[in-house]
């Protein structure tokens, strides 16, 4: 293989395993999503795929690196984005694709999470969001609706959920974007979108779980409601949506606010422009928290911002010190400061 | 009074005063320049866990021991024969540990009433409330006269009163007969921004030492004579120190670059702090959000290649468990260094302890053996990191070094190794296989697994916590699941192929067998030693390899009539090798005093079962 281009297709990132998801479940179509858009990535960055590794925690995603044909690391519970973080670091080549779940990121393993995005080490995340446990079977999660009865809340919860997309906001993070399970050509276009961006990308994908959630993102995803509740955000694009293409969002006394073009003087003019590249946090930070009744939820790529990743810091300070080295070999350090002789 | 030279074969000081007094820096300044004078040196800080405790208060009072000699030492001392203690508070606390012989300097200034009622004295005479009255004491108005000594300094009066060590530090230079040499060149280097602290405390220091030899209070001084030592170069090392430098020159031998993820946890920090350093020899540190990041950052960097390290003591081992047990299901090379401290829980996280064996030993979901090695003194941190990484490397498993407070923190001259004289490292990478790679097929030797890092063609695997099958496909079959898990030990157990054996000091057969494990080492030695001069027949057999043990450690055993298992602990050992070796019996001397061994208590308990 070594320098030589390779070209390649889904089928190469497939693995021999058994894929088992249940039927109907949200991760069979990003996984599809992943197998579709690797080879793109390879293509473009110029990758071969002994570079490529699926990280994963504890839950139903974390299972997808036994189902992709790749160096793969099936972790512990809420660690993957530690392993992803050490990973990268030792041999930052490295392409690094991290499956995890809403309990797994946002639960027991939150704390490693809000510190990769702090950090901007330059892995992918994706979280898969089904709102649920599902492999323990139907407890709520740190995604699930205030009031969501499951077998751990059966009068309902009484805590508010978290928007995963706020949690990087709230870090700082450089990379952010939504999608729902079943749009397989948004998703490869966001994927590749996550590996050309040098820092810590988190991408929210909204799965169902057909048994302990069915439907859970229903409100939005149906198809027949789909183009009016949700809004697909390009860089330099409007900000336009609807069925048909009819209604934007605008700035009005610095809040967002949905409008029909064609009503109350409103042209495709005062429509706003998607600026996925500001490193200002305000209008990013507003869309990502846009729900529906009142707005759109956002998809696409919200937020992907320039800047320089810890693997690059950690890099160029030992580049630096080593060229300022007075010691340079363990022999060297032993023998250093205040040594004596006996003869 | 006439003055008189004394030629000793050794002296222990013991510097004590308030947590903010400088004691830590004197103590050390006068270790290493005994230690450059060319004695031997072993040296025990004995501080609080506050930065700055209440001031005044006995439990305010830090310590720093210094062991110094022309014959062999190998503990900082039980007793002082000089005790300088700066307030009552010190004195106190510390006038237990004087010899009867003992000199004690006190800092007449500190003993205002004020003071002596914080320190908890029932009267306003300390001295005789000790009953230490027959010792030479030496009261001096040290802070009078570091404040006079500095009065043109410019410097204001804290910071002149914050001279009052080095002022110290001068009268015990005095009475040592040492000079002030190498000490003048620490503070030209410390201070080489500030010149004006650079000749005040020399000033100061100065001033001490012609102060004690004005008065007449110090009857005699003494002269430690250089200790006879082996060849070579040396270097004063402390425990935490020597480890960082042990995993460092396993990278270098083995050509794989060094990343460690660590936390923040006393007393283990220095290792992480040293390592930062040294990024020139492309050591990688990663200073994680927790404890658990730091043991996963660290297995997500040995699945990429590099030798993977993180540094703890008790608590964050624990909060290690189960990434531990990740890295053993997955087989790859980690080294786990618990600097182990009092516990349970925070305990008295600035004490030394060996409680941490059984959560080495044991302290993992599911059938979990692990490698765990001990090191014994400050200096052998060095040889038993770097073997640590030796066998994490090549056997591709992790492997737990526990050390101690007692040794991260204590110091000792060391003679430098070359590191030509030591092995060569030799990881089973991987790089190209015939058919599909199989993560877990095994050499039949070693049962060791080959090392495939990511980046490389044809090699595409994955690992992870499920239980897999040779092919490494998950796998719950049963018959599978019970010889991976055979597997995998006999793995550890095969390393007692490759360890050193056990070695015993002394006869190799006789009375009583001393047993211990890790940094009682100087102690436990320092007694058999003492014991066989009165020609009792006491050998010692100290493990540095726990799990697994050394193979020839039934059969040493076998030699003596009675085995007496040493250890600071309720019994973690002794009860580790009754199960391991069931045909002895084993007496036990146990402390769990955050405090190490005093060398009479087991001459005491040895002559007990004699």
């Amino acid at each position: 293989m070594g320098g030589d281009k390779m070209k390649y297709t889904a089928q190469d990132f497939k693995s021999n395993q058994e894929v088992r998801w249940c039927p109907g479940c949200g991760d069979h179509s990003v996984l599809a999503s992943l197998q579709r858009a690797l080879p793109s990535v390879a293509e473009e960055l110029d990758y071969s795929i002994e570079r490529f590794v699926f990280v994963s925690g504890i839950g139903c995603s974390s299972r997808l690196p036994y189902y992709m044909n790749t160096y793969g690391f099936h972790s512990i519970h809420g660690r993957a984005t530690a392993i992803s973080t050490g990973m990268k670091v030792a041999n930052p080549t490295l392409s690094i694709w991290q499956a995890t779940g809403d309990g797994d990121a946002l639960a027991i393993g939150g704390n490693h999470f809000i510190h990769a995005i702090r950090r901007n080490i330059d892995i992918n995340i994706v979280l898969f969001n089904n709102r649920i446990y599902g492999l323990t079977k139907g407890q709520y999660s740190p995604t699930s609706p205030l009031g969501k009865i499951t077998k751990t809340s059966p009068y309902g919860t009484v805590e508010h959920p978290f928007n995963p997309g706020c949690l990087v906001m709230g870090a700082r993070g450089t990379f952010f974007a939504r999608s729902l399970d079943s749009e397989l050509k948004l998703n490869q276009e966001i994927f590749l979108a996550s590996a050309k961006h040098d820092g810590c990308s988190v991408t929210e994908m909204l799965v169902n779980c057909v048994i302990y959630n069915d439907g859970s993102h229903k409100d939005i995803s149906d198809k027949e409601v789909r183009a009016d509740r949700t809004i697909v955000l390009r860089h330099g694009e409007k900000m336009i949506f609807g069925k048909d293409n009819d209604k934007g969002l605008i700035l009005e006394n610095g809040k967002l606010k949905v409008v029909k073009i064609g009503e109350n003087g409103i042209t495709e003019d005062d429509i706003l422009v998607h600026d996925a590249h500001t490193k200002e946090l305000g209008i990013h930070s507003q869309l990502v928290d846009m729900k529906y009744p009142d707005f759109p939820v956002a998809l696409g790529v919200i937020r992907d911002v320039a800047d320089k990743t810890y693997d690059d810091n950690v890099r160029d300070q030992l580049l630096e010190v080593k060229a300022n080295a007075k010691i340079n070999c363990v022999d060297d350090l032993l023998r250093s400061g205040s040594t004596w002789e006996v003869k | 009074m006439q003055h008189k030279i004394i030629d000793v074969e050794d002296v222990v000081i013991r510097f004590a005063g308030d947590s903010g007094d400088g004691m830590q820096l004197t103590g050390t300044l006068f270790a290493d320049s005994s230690a450059l004078f060319g004695n031997d040196i072993s040296t025990f800080p004995d501080y609080p866990a506050e930065i700055r405790a209440p001031q005044g208060t006995v439990s305010g009072v830090s310590g720093f021991q210094v062991h110094f000699g022309s014959v062999e030492i190998n503990t900082p001392g039980d007793f002082c024969d000089v005790l300088v203690a700066m307030n009552p508070a010190a004195l106190r606390a510390n006038a237990k540990w004087a010899k009867p012989t003992a000199t004690i300097i006190l800092d007449e200034d500190a003993f205002d009433e004020k003071n002596i009622i914080k320190a908890g004295f029932k009267t306003m005479n300390p001295i005789e409330e000790l009953k230490i009255e027959d010792r030479n004491i030496v009261v001096s108005p040290i802070t009078t006269l570091t404040k006079e000594s500095l009065k043109d300094s410019g410097l204001d009066t804290k910071a002149i009163i914050r001279c009052k060590n080095m002022f110290t530090l001068g009268m015990c230079f005095f009475m040592f007969n040492r000079e002030m040499k190498h000490t003048f060149e620490y503070l030209e280097k410390k201070f080489k921004k500030k010149p004006q602290l650079i000749d005040t405390n020399k000033k100061v220091l100065t001033d001490g030492f012609n102060y004690a030899s004005n008065i007449h209070a110090i009857p005699n001084t003494y002269v430690v004579q250089p200790a006879h030592q082996e060849k070579g170069t040396y270097r004063n090392i402390n425990g935490n120190q020597a480890t960082a430098w042990g995993l460092l020159a396993a990278s270098e031998k083995s050509g794989v670059p060094l990343f460690c993820g660590s936390y923040p946890i006393t007393p283990a920090t220095a290792i992480l702090e040293e390592l930062a350093i040294h990024k020139s020899l492309g050591a990688k540190t990663l200073q994680c959000e927790d404890e658990i990041a730091g043991i996963c950052t660290s297995i997500g960097a040995a699945f990429a290649g590099n030798f993977a390290v993180t540094t703890t003591s008790g608590p964050g081992l624990s909060l290690k468990s189960e990434a531990l047990g990740l890295a053993m299901i997955t087989e790859l090379p980690l080294v786990v260094v618990d600097v182990q401290r009092s516990g349970p829980s925070t305990g008295i996280p600035t004490k030394t302890e060996q409680t941490d064996l059984n959560q080495a030993l044991y302290g993992r979901n599911g059938e979990c053996p692990i490698m765990v090695m001990a090191a014994h003194s400050p200096s052998d941190c060095f040889e038993k990191a770097f073997y640590a990484g030796k066998f994490a490397m090549e056997h591709m498993m992790p492997v737990i070094l526990l050390t101690e407070g007692f040794l991260g923190n204590g110091s000792e001259p060391w003679r430098i190794p070359s590191m030509k004289d030591l092995p060569q490292i030799n990881p089973p990478f991987i790089k190209e296989c015939e058919g599909k790679f199989k993560p877990f097929e095994r050499d039949p030797e070693t049962f060791v697994r080959k090392w495939a890092v990511p980046g490389t063609p044809g090699l595409e695997h994955r690992v992870g916590g499920l239980e897999k099958n040779p092919d490494g496909v998950i796998s719950s079959d049963p018959q599978n699941h019970e010889q991976m898990v055979r597997n995998r030990a006999e793995k550890v157990a095969r390393v007692a192929d490759v360890i050193p054996e056990l070695k015993v000091q002394g006869d190799q057969q006789g009375e009583v067998l001393v047993v211990g494990w890790g940094g009682t080492f100087g102690h436990l030695y320092t007694a058999v030693k003492e014991l066989r001069k009165e020609g009792k027949s006491v050998s010692l057999a100290h493990f540095d390899y726990i799990n697994p043990l050394p193979k020839n450690t039934a059969e040493v055993f076998s030699k003596f009539k009675k085995i007496i298992v040493c250890e600071l602990n309720s019994g973690q050992f002794a009860a580790y090798l009754r199960d391991k070796h069931q045909q002895f019996n084993y007496y036990q001397l146990n402390k769990v005093q955050g405090q190490p061994f005093i060398v009479k208590d087991v001459v005491d308990a040895v002559n007990e079962i004699l």
